[in-house]
Order: structure tokens, then sequence, then C-alpha cells
């Protein structure tokens, strides 16, 4: 896939991507339908009610205890036990193949955090999780400053991340797709502007891409492209962009902001907020305040020219 | 039809003595002018009370109109992001603590007198000072909004977005100190209408004689009391942390973010159902008056009404279900979240009972209750869904939820509210409001409501989260969006013609209402500022319809205490199960104390919120000031100790001692306000405790046992002295009280000699608040006892300065009764916070 290219994407519900998806939906067209019905019901009884004259009145005791007592009782207790029955675990426990994944909180982006199992390497990401078709995903959430919540509709239900607790979800993917989730809990100014991709994608493909992402940044290529990356690199440094983000095998002194090592290959820019590409990077850089108001990177359009911004925003599209 | 009932002879003989009727005009004429804001008369401050809580229904109704004017497109910048946020934390927090609670309290501050056929509320002083603090209160914290400066949290207020670190404006102080002040506002009502429900009935009203309302208000004010002390005490603790940097929400400092969360819904969910018992506590009066018939099954109402008001507060974890917090507790709440779905059923399927045995008066009030009943089933059918776990799974803050919740609220709320606006709006000047205006007033309201309404089912299942200030156009949600924003207009446009035709309607000339649906109940009586001319005798639940001649007799006088016995305000006290008449009490009149007491109050607090500290200081005096001089006032001897309220009928003057005075009750009430508090602070004492991975933490120790035994010890000896004081008051000469007086100093000095041993016995200890979410908590309990012994200083400096003044008579010893149950309260709480302090350790060990 590359950057740039729209790739349709679901935040509903109402579109599962996997096993958990599809449990909750068919709990929602079961309780749809169960509710329509009895809503009906209570519809009819109310408006035969308002007819003029009634022969004989329906005995008090069918009203109360019937349809007041014994009836939602009965439909209650089968709801309940239904309840139950589809409930994902609230806590549960990691199955023996399960891929885990910690994912943290912060204003307003998610930090995520994947362990390559050929090489060790833990890879640092931001905003974007590729996971394997078919694989139970074990989620580790916490938060690094105030509540937010994880939900991605199509694969899962949502959690909250606490501050100083660390909760799980286990989500799926059913077949390859890329389903968006947004941060389900008020986190503050850009709370709407705080939403993630997961893709899913055929076991060897995610493999690969993890190995990836667990290698430092990319090397620059020979030649005249690689002088105008060489610029772009340079700036980023003599900008103290490193002072908040990290690419690794280039800067490694900060992790306040998203890491960049890879953040070229990325579907969306801002958690969400604009499609990956060079020309959107440099948008962002010059103008962030303008996208996403309040988020925490200043804007850079005071202090460096169109030119040097486009030059960072080649070299970071070429961290693929 | 069934004849009426053998009348006993009328209560007092007719006719009466010409001149009576004038005398009870004159007692109760309200000032005119300018000068009615002084008026403390329950139609009086009923009606501004209204007036008031509707101007917030508008204002925070506008605020959704430009949230709504913001969502209408998708990545819409018409309002930066910390200005939406701004409005949806205001529209909340307006709709929820300046709207909705207030104004169930001031429907039932104008009703419940004529409903009970009491001439007043027991305490129109403290309902005038709950009023006006939440009225002057309310609108400084609204304009907060022209100044940026609002509080932009969201109405949940969730910690540690709303802590100092992440919110350091003052936005968030405005919302802690503001809103925790009308609660306190909130509670004062909750107290008066309890005991007015329990203390002023009509003679004869038993309490299975009572209105529906009257019940549903009962259950509420109990509510009230136990839910508005955990936000209360959630409130101060959130600012004591911003304030003074004391982390009980601070994980890295042994805090916890969920407590806020537990102590908050503790109060929040009860809320919804304090909104909407109300509500259905007027359909259940309302619909028996427009058939003709009376309410089907009664009894399972009332049973019903109360079973909700019990349920709820098992159900606050529900608006947890994310929070990730254990599977058994999970499983409870939700058990206990359907549960609540069967009184809601029972009610709802006895309105339908009583719509079927009568003839159904087609006019507006009928159409806004048909719309309740189609929209707050809906929302029911809704909650049900939601209660399911996997369900909420998916729903929990998202869009769904915002409809859901809209559906209960305004279905369940707002359309009742405006049956009720329209059912007795004739009430206030005679005249009923527009029918052709009200058809398009509920047609533009209802078809509004459900086009903004219902499409956030569908866009909260699509995946769109609560909150946010706009969103991505590519997701399928930007044409349920522009239906949303659409019916919230037409909405506003019915409200619209609405307030036209209200206040077109209430500025013509006052007349006769006539009872225009033949309703049965004792409000529909002919009453003017003195309530009625005489309190009937009441023998059914429908006295209007039992007995068709009970007007003319009430008119003429013929019933209990038809006119002033001293000349002043005066209403019969009765019985609290059976409605037997007990004492007269004697009602104070019109005056600006309350006035100024409130805003004494709120100027104390608002001024604390823009840290002028000394100005701030000065009104709180004033406050008191004014509270004082009230109080001195109100226990007076009477100039007889008996008075003639009906033929024969002697009753004593003035509330009686202990458990047979009304204000005793009220006092207990107090009191059990506020041990909830402290009960919810030692909550907060053993969740951190509990939490803590050693307790006490590295570096705190706990306090001396031997030095807490003997504070308790103390706290008990001062009140063993204060109930010698009270017995001693009827052998003492009356003239001199040197031994009463020697007692009351002695339990003071008892009482500060006690918290002198505990503060000691913490410093000794190494207490430090800011270290530790456990030594914050420790500070919590001591703070507040602290502030308990201020206030019994100032009850024990009152009664010795009745003392002194030779104003401390058997017959007028309220000061000294209601100084006692506050002794107890601090005893208790003394001892059981030491108690939670030495025991919590033990408890954490183990768990």
């Amino acid at each position: 896939m590359s950057a740039g290219e729209a790739v349709p994407v679901s935040q509903s519900a109402l579109q599962p991507g996997g096993p958990v998806g599809d449990t909750l939906l068919g709990v929602t067209w079961v309780l749809v339908g169960g509710g329509t019905l009895v809503f009906a019901g209570v519809m009819v009884l109310l408006a035969m009610s308002m007819r003029r004259r009634h022969g004989n009145p329906v005995d008090l005791r069918w009203w109360i205890w019937g349809g007041g007592v014994a009836f939602p009782s009965v439909v209650l207790l089968l709801l309940f036990i239904y309840g139950e029955w589809h409930r994902p675990p609230w806590r549960p426990v990691p199955p023996r193949d399960a891929l885990i994944v910690g994912i943290t909180g912060h204003q307003w982006w998610w930090e995520i955090r994947l362990r390559d199992p050929v090489s060790g390497t833990e890879a640092v990401m931001a905003n974007e999780l590729r996971i394997p078709v078919g694989r139970p995903v074990y989620l580790g959430l916490a938060s690094h400053d105030v509540l937010h919540s994880f939900w991605v509709p199509s694969l899962a239900g949502k959690m909250d991340m606490v501050p100083g607790r660390m909760q799980h979800l286990l989500i799926q993917a059913g077949q390859p797709g890329t389903w968006r989730g947004q941060c389900a809990e008020y986190c503050g100014t850009q709370h709407a502007r705080m939403a993630l991709h997961v893709v899913g994608e055929p076991p060897e493909v995610f493999a690969a891409w993890l190995a990836a992402q667990a290698r430092p940044a990319r090397a620059l290529p020979d030649g005249e492209a690689g002088a105008a990356l060489a610029r772009g690199r340079a700036a980023f440094l003599a900008n103290r962009c490193n002072a908040c983000h990290t690419v690794r095998g280039v800067a490694e002194e900060s992790r306040l902001g998203p890491d960049l090592t890879h953040v070229g290959g990325r579907i969306a820019l801002g958690a969400g907020t604009l499609p990956m590409g060079q020309d959107p990077l440099a948008q962002w850089i010059l103008h962030i305040q303008q996208h996403k108001p309040g988020a925490r990177m200043p804007a850079s359009a005071q202090r460096m020219d169109d030119a040097t911004a486009k030059d960072i925003a080649a070299w970071l599209a070429h961290l693929q | 039809m069934k004849e009426p009932p053998a009348l006993p002879p009328l209560p007092s003989a007719l006719p009466r003595p010409a001149g009576e009727r004038r005398a009870l005009e004159d007692a109760w004429r309200s000032p005119p002018g300018w000068r009615r804001l002084s008026a403390v008369n329950n139609v009086h401050v009923g009606a501004f009370y209204i007036a008031t809580a509707m101007l917030f229904f508008v204002l925070a109704g506008l605020l959704a109109l430009l949230m709504r004017a913001q969502l209408a497109v998708p990545d819409n910048d018409l309002l930066a992001p910390d200005t939406y946020n701004q409005l949806f934390t205001m529209h909340g927090t307006v709709m929820m603590f300046l709207f909705a609670v207030p104004v169930v309290e001031a429907v039932a501050v104008y009703l419940l007198p004529g409903m009970l056929g009491a001439r007043d509320l027991p305490f129109p002083l403290l309902s005038a000072y709950a009023f006006w603090a939440y009225a002057i209160g309310g609108i400084v914290f609204f304009c907060t909004l022209f100044f940026g400066a609002s509080p932009d949290g969201g109405w949940f207020m969730y910690p540690p977005l709303t802590g100092k670190e992440f919110s350091p404006g003052r936005g968030a102080d405005w919302w802690l100190l503001g809103i925790g002040f009308i609660e306190i506002s909130a509670i004062a009502g909750a107290i008066e209408l309890v005991i007015g429900v329990l203390f002023t009935r009509a003679p004869g009203m038993s309490l299975m004689r009572m209105p529906v309302f009257a019940w549903a208000m009962l259950v509420v004010g109990a509510m009230i009391l136990f839910a508005f002390p955990a936000v209360i005490a959630a409130t101060t603790l959130l600012e004591l942390e911003r304030a003074f940097d004391w982390p009980f929400f601070t994980p890295a400092r042994g805090g916890d973010p969920l407590l806020w969360q537990h102590l908050f819904w503790f109060f929040g969910h009860p809320e919804v159902y304090i909104i909407f018992l109300p509500a259905a506590g007027l359909v259940s009066m309302m619909i028996p008056a427009l058939v003709g018939t009376p309410l089907q099954a009664y009894r399972a109402v009332v049973v019903a009404l109360a079973a909700v008001g019990v349920l709820s507060f098992a159900l606050w974890i529900h608006h947890m279900f994310t929070a990730g917090l254990g599977t058994l507790s999970m499983r409870l709440v939700s058990a206990a979240s359907f549960a609540v779905a069967i009184p809601s059923a029972v009610q709802v399927f006895a309105w339908i009972a009583t719509l079927w045995r009568g003839r159904v008066q087609r006019d507006t009030p009928t159409l806004f209750l048909l719309g309740f009943h189609f929209t707050f089933v809906l929302g029911g059918l809704t909650g049900v869904m939601v209660a399911v776990l996997p369900f909420d799974w998916q729903a929990h803050d998202s869009y769904f939820i915002v409809a859901h919740l809209h559906y209960v609220l305004i279905g369940g709320m707002v359309f009742p509210l405006f049956a009720a606006l329209y059912y007795w709006a004739p009430l206030y000047g005679g005249h009923r409001l527009s029918e052709r205006l009200g058809r398009w007033v509920f047609g533009l309201m209802f078809g509004g409501f459900h086009l903004a309404f219902f499409p956030m089912h569908i866009s909260g299942l699509m995946g769109m989260p609560r909150r946010v200030y706009t969103y991505a156009g590519d997701l399928g949600w930007n044409t349920l969006n522009l239906l949303s924003t659409v019916g919230a207009f037409i909405i506003a446009a019915g409200v619209l013609v609405f307030l036209f035709d209200a206040v077109r309607t209430l500025r013509r000339p006052r007349r006769e209402h006539g009872n225009p649906w033949r309703a049965g109940t004792l409000e529909w009586l002919p009453q003017r500022d003195y309530g009625v001319r005489s309190i009937p005798q009441v023998d059914s639940r429908e006295p209007l319809w039992t007995h068709p001649d009970l007007v003319a007799q009430v008119e003429a006088g013929g019933h209990w205490l038809p006119g002033t016995a001293f000349g002043g305000r005066e209403t019969l006290v009765t019985s609290r199960r059976e409605a037997r008449p007990q004492y007269l009490l004697r009602l104070p009149g019109d005056g600006w104390r309350p006035f100024m007491a409130a805003i004494g109050t709120a100027g104390f607090f608002l001024l604390l919120t823009a840290e002028q500290i000394v100005l701030a200081f000065a009104f709180g005096l004033l406050a008191v000031w004014m509270v004082l001089r009230w109080l001195w006032d109100a226990d007076r001897v009477p100039p007889r100790p008996h008075a003639e309220v009906a033929r024969g009928v002697q009753l004593p003057v003035g509330a009686g001692h202990w458990s047979r005075s009304h204000a005793w009750w009220a006092t207990i009430l107090l009191v059990a306000v506020d041990l909830t508090v402290f009960a919810c602070f030692v909550y907060a004492h053993l969740h951190v405790s509990m939490a803590a991975e050693v307790c006490p933490p590295p570096g705190a120790a706990l306090p001396s046992l031997h030095w807490s035994l003997g504070s308790a010890a103390l706290l008990i000896a001062a009140a063993a002295l204060l109930w010698r004081a009270g017995r001693s008051l009827s052998e003492d000469n009356a003239n001199r009280q040197a031994g009463l007086r020697a007692r009351v100093l002695g339990a003071l000095l008892c009482a500060g000699g006690a918290y002198a041993i505990d503060m000691l016995a913490h410093s000794r200890a190494g207490l430090d608040a800011d270290a530790h979410a456990w030594g914050a908590t420790v500070a919590t309990l001591l703070a507040y006892q602290g502030l308990h012994l201020v206030i019994l200083l100032a009850m024990g400096g009152f009664v010795l300065a009745r003392s002194w003044a030779g104003l401390l008579q058997p017959a007028a010893r309220s000061a000294l009764d209601n100084i006692l149950p506050m002794a107890c309260c601090i005893g208790a709480q003394g001892i059981l916070g030491m108690l939670a302090v030495q025991v919590a350790p033990r408890l954490a060990a183990v768990g």
C-alpha cells in the first residue's frame, strides 16, 4: 500500500471485521428486533386505550401484574442470560498464540509498541496498528496523561485507558481490511482528532511489515535525490524536531511526540487528521495549529520557510 | 355513580364572622412592585423559581443549537475546538444542574402546598434563600461563557483532565465551587419539600390519600438527601486537589481517577431518576383529571416510585462498564439496571389502564402526555439495550448514548413538564394557554425531537463518539448529522412559539380559573396568596370529585383554620401518617433576609473562585449574619399557648419539642446529609488505602490509638452534657439557667478538646496531605470534623446567647433541641473516622 492512496475505511459497528465484531453485531440485531416488537406492542395498547368507550374493561391485575411485572421480568431474565452468554471476557487471558501489543494514549495520539519475534527488537509506532488476520491480538492499554478509551468498532467494544492502571482487550481480524478507531473517552481539546487505523493483513505480510518496523530508519539513496533528502534530515535536526520525536537510527533522545522512524508508510497523519503524503506533511509542519488547534506541537510557519518545510516533509515521506 | 358519603358536620361553624377573610388577606399580602423580590410566599417564590429554571432551559438550548450548527457538516470550522468543548460542558451542566433538578423543585414549591391544602411550605425563608442562591449563582456561572472562562472538562468533570496539570485555568474551579454550592441549595429545597409533605397535609389526608406527586417528591427529596452529598464530596476533593495539591486522583502519588467516577456516578445515576420521578408524579396527576377517572393501581404506582428510588442507588457502576472493573460487580449492576425497568413498566401500564377506563380529553396536555409515552417507552427500551453488557461495549460513549439520554430526559421529563405547564397554567392567572398554538408547539417539539435524536442511534452505531467538535466526512455520518441539526432548530421553533404564548397569556388580567379540567385534587380549589380560605377536611384521594360542594364549603370558611389566630401567617401541622392536626405553625412574613443571605452565600463562593479572598469572606459574613438574624426571630414564645383552629379544637401553638417538632426532623435530615458526605470521605479513604501497596504508605504513620480513644471519650461526654442540658430546661427556673449554660459550655469545651487531641495525635504521627493520597484523605476527614466543630461552636454560642437574653423557654426551645443531633453527628463522625483510619491498614493487609 503506498502512501497518500485513499483507503476505504470503516468505523462502523455495523460492518464487523472479525469474530468479536460479528458477535456484538448479532447481539445488536437481536436487541433492536426485540425492542421494536415490545415498543410496537405498547404503542398498540396505548392507541387502543385512546378509543372512546371500552365495553368491558380489562382487569387491573392483568395490567399491573401481567404487563408491569411478569412480562418485563421474564423478558429481562432471558435477556440477562443471553447477554452473559455473548459477553466477551472482562479481564481476558491472552490465548497462547496471541500477538501482544502495548498501546498508550496520549493527548491526542496513540503510541503503539510491538516486539518483533525474529529480531527481538521492540518497534514503537504511532496511530497505526497492523495485525495478522485470524490471530487473536491481546492489547495492553495504558494512558500517559488523562483518560482515553480505545475503540475500533468493527473489531471489538471499547476499553477505557486509565492513568495508573493497565487494562486489556482482545481483538481479532477475520479478514484483510482497514478499520478506523477513535478515542471514545473525552480527553480534552482535540478529543475529536484522535483516531487510529488498524490494518488486517495475511500473516506473512504482517511478519515482513513488523520486521521492517523494528529496523532503524531507512537509509538515504545515493545521488541527487539523496542529497535533497539529506537536506531535509539536516533541517529536521537543526530545527530541533528531535527534541520530541524519535527517528531510530537518526535521533533517539526524546519520546514526547510520536515515533517517526517509519512515518511515511502510515495511512494518515496527526492521528487521522490528514492523509499521509509529502504535501500534507509540509502543511502539517507549517500550519499544524490550523489543522489540529491545540495540538502539543507548535506550528513552524514563523520560524522556517516553505522550502525547509518541504525538505523535511520529503525526508519524512521517504521514511517508509 | 356512587352516592357521596354522608358528611360529618363541618369543622368550623358557618357563617364566618365579618373581617376574618380580610385579616387573612392582610397577613398574606405580598409587597408590591419591585419589593415583590422580598416575598417568601411559595406562590411567588415558586413562580420566580419556575421562570428562572425555564430561562436556563432556553439558554442551555441555545448552546445546543450552536453545537448542532457546528456539527451540521463535517470538518466545520464555525467554532474553535475549545469553544465547542466549553459549550458541551455548559450545555450538560446547565441542563442538569440549573434546569432539570431546579425545575422539579420549583414546580413542587409552587404546587405542593396547594395540593396538600397547606398555606405555605414549613420554612418559607429557606425556600426563598434556596431559590435566590441558585438564581444568582447560576446566572454568574452562565456568564463565564461570555469571557471564554467556562469549564471545558465535560459535565462529568473526570480527572485527571480536570486537575490542575491539564486544566490550569479557572474554568474547572467555576464548575466545582459554583455547582457545589448550587447543590447545597438543592438540598435545602429537598429538606423543605420532605418536611412539607410529611407535616403540612390537610387534616385527614393520610399517606395513602396523598396526591401521587407528593409521593414522588417525598421519594425524590429523600434521594436528593443521599445522592447529592456524593457530588458535594467529590467536588470538595477535586477542588482540594486543585487548590492545595492533595493528590486524591493523581496515580503517581497513590490517587485514583476512578475514585471520582465512583463518587460522581453514585450521585449521577440517582440524579437521572431525581429528574424523572417528579415528572412521573405529574403524569399520574394529569392523566386521571384528563380522562375523568381515578388513577388505576395507586398503591402499585407508589410502590413503584419508591422501588425506583431505592434501585437507582445500585446502578452507578453502569456508567463505568468500560472502565475495566471486576466481573461480579458488573453482573450485579447489569442485573439491577434490568430490574429498574420493572417499576417503570408498572407505572406505564397503570397509566395505560387509566386511559383505558376513562374518556380522554384531547387537549394539548394530552398531546404532550402521548408524546411522553411514545418517547419515554422508546428511550426506556434503549436503556434496557445498553444494560446488556456486550451491547453497551459498543454503544458506550457513542452517539447512541446521546440519543438514549435525550429520549429519557426530554421524553421522560421535558414533555411531561410541558404537559404540566399547559395543564396547571390556569392556576397562575386563571387562563389556559392557547390550544391552537399548543398544537403547533407540540407538533414542532415532538417532530423536531425525533428528527434530531433518532438518527443519533444510527450515527452512534456507525462509530461516532460523543463530545467531538467535528468529524471526518468519509465515515457515512454526514446526512445523519445534518438531519439532527435541522431537527434541533425545529425544536427551538416550538419552544419559541410556547414562550410567545406563555408571556401573552400570563400577562392577561387575573380571573378565577373555574377548574377547567374538572380535576379532583386540592390545588384546583380557589387559591390566593394565603392558599385556600379554609383548610379542607379530606377523606379521599380526589376530594373535589367525592364532595362536589367542597369548593363552596372551603370558600365559605367552613373547614379548618378559616382565619388567622394571631393576625400573622399560620398553617396547620398534622401527624405524619394519618394527618391528624398537631399544632399551629406560625410562619415568618416577607423580608429581605433570605435574599441578602443568598447574595452573601453566592458572593462567597463565586469570589472565592475569582481568588478575591477578603471580599469573599466579607460576603460570607453577610450570609452568616443574615441567617443568624432570621434564626434569632424564628423561635418566639407565642402570645397564647393554644389557639382555636376549628369549632371546639384547641391546638398548641408552635412546635413541640424533640420528635414532635417538624424543625427537629429537618435537623435530623440535615445531619443525615452531613453524615452521607462524611461517608463519602470515608469511602475515599478506604478506596485509596486498599489501592496502596502498603498502608499507611511509606513515610506516614497511624496516630496513637490511646489518643484517639481519649478524643472519642470527650466526644461522648459532649453529647451527654448536651442531652442533660436539654432535659434540664423544663426543670430549671426558666429565668435562671446557670446550670444549663454550664452544661452547654462544658459540652463545647469537650468537643473542642477532642478535636485538639485528634489534631495533635496526627501531627505527632507526621501527617502529610501532599505526599500521598492516603494522607490527603485523612486530612480531609480531619478538616471536615473541624468544619463541624465550628458549626457546633456557633450553635452553642447561639444557645448561650438566647439563654442570656431570656429567649430560651420551655415553649421556645428549638435552638437547644437542634444542637443535640449536631453533637451526636460530630461524635459519630469522630469515632467512625478514627475507626476508618485505624482499621483500613488491617483491611488492606487482608485484601
